[in-house]
């Protein structure tokens, strides 16, 4: 797929589909993942960092002794994430960050990057969070990325895919229908939204392809993550 | 939008990145309001290093707040609790409810709506 068929595939089938699903989206997500809570809690007071991708905003309530500015390509969720304090919440495209270069101290992307529908959009994802992340040097650690990513291993979990399915598919969200209006109840609509599994290995590779050193990896709760610092800059 | 974010946001052009003319960004008819935020004198210490003192300064001019020091507080000027109380409300409890960001390099303006600005890129610009 070329670039702005890309683009257009994922308005329709990404980012439209958040702006229409993010109150009941949101509604479910409140529960930090453990390790992405820890990642947070471990940050130095005074940290400056990026939420990429932030949906309603859940990791901003964990640590307030850092400072956060959170984006997402949905302006309706970044309406629900802007209310955690003492945070900042902006309208922003993965790919062009309104940041600065070398200038954070840390990043967070947690499912967003499986939203990306080629192999060349999701390395560019990575590499233009890793070009905010500080550089490291002999007296100071680079600035580190927690990136977390569907993964296609996944049997045991309510959808049950497995090593050998297929990795781009279209996975529905059922919105709930709305509460009685004289008598009558809504339906309940089906959405479908794109997604990119990842399988066992390629999130570490998009990392290195995107410029980045791989510090941890592993896989929790149906995900494949990564913690990532840039590699020596010129 | 807090003031402070102003200083952790640039343009989305990615040649305007290597600008100098680009960061800050700056703000065009905005719409100021108050919202109070428990004051942590902590926070403001530990986040002072990282906020680039010309960059803000040029940002509250624009926003009509003359009067911040010259230099960025350091040492013994932060035990000073009106210091604190100060930078508190201006880089916290300041937000630009409505208005524009715009890049002095590409000339791109920015708008804040409700509070979020926002930094999708038209297709021309991508």
């Amino acid at each position: 797929m070329a670039a702005p068929d890309a683009d257009a595939y994922e308005q329709q089938n990404v980012h439209e589909v958040y702006q229409q699903i993010a109150d009941h989206f949101s509604s479910t997500r409140y529960k930090p993942w453990p390790i992405v809570e820890q990642f947070l809690r471990n940050l130095t007071p005074g940290a400056v960092g990026l939420d990429v991708g932030c949906g309603n905003g859940k990791y901003l309530s964990v640590n307030r002794d850092v400072f956060i500015v959170a984006s997402d390509r949905s302006e309706n969720l970044a309406r629900i994430a802007v209310k955690h304090q003492p945070h900042s919440t902006i309208v922003a495209d993965i790919h062009h960050l309104p940041h600065q270069d070398a200038f954070f101290d840390f990043a967070i992307s947690i499912a967003v990057v499986h939203h990306l529908s080629t192999p060349v959009r999701r390395v560019q994802a990575v590499a233009e969070i890793l070009r905010t992340l500080k550089s490291g040097s002999e007296t100071q650690a680079g600035g580190k990325l927690l990136i977390y990513a569907w993964a296609l291993e996944q049997k045991t979990s309510r959808r049950g895919w497995d090593k050998g399915d297929p990795q781009d598919i279209m996975v529905p969200w059922v919105r709930k229908g709305g509460p009685a209006k004289q008598g009558i109840s809504e339906e309940p609509q089906t959405f479908h939204r794109y997604y990119h599994l990842y399988e066992e290995g390629e999130l570490e590779r998009d990392i290195d392809q995107a410029g980045g050193r791989v510090l941890e990896s592993g896989y929790e709760k149906d995900n494949w993550w990564v913690i990532a610092t840039p590699k020596d800059r010129p | 939008m807090k003031v402070i974010t102003a200083n952790f946001v640039t343009c989305a052009v990615k040649e305007c990145k290597t600008a100098q003319t680009s960061f800050p960004l700056h703000f065009h008819d905005a719409e100021l309001e108050q919202q109070e935020l428990d004051f942590q004198p902590e926070f403001i210490r530990n986040i002072l290093p990282r906020v680039d003192w010309e960059a803000l300064r040029v940002t509250a001019n624009e926003l009509g707040f003359p009067s911040i020091p010259e230099s960025k507080p350091e040492g013994e000027a932060l035990d000073n609790e009106q210091t604190l109380r100060d930078l508190h409300r201006l880089l916290l409890e300041t937000h630009v409810a409505e208005g524009k960001l715009v890049c002095g390099n590409c000339g791109h303006q920015y708008m804040i709506k409700e509070g979020i600005a926002n930094f999708l890129l038209p297709s021309h610009l991508v």
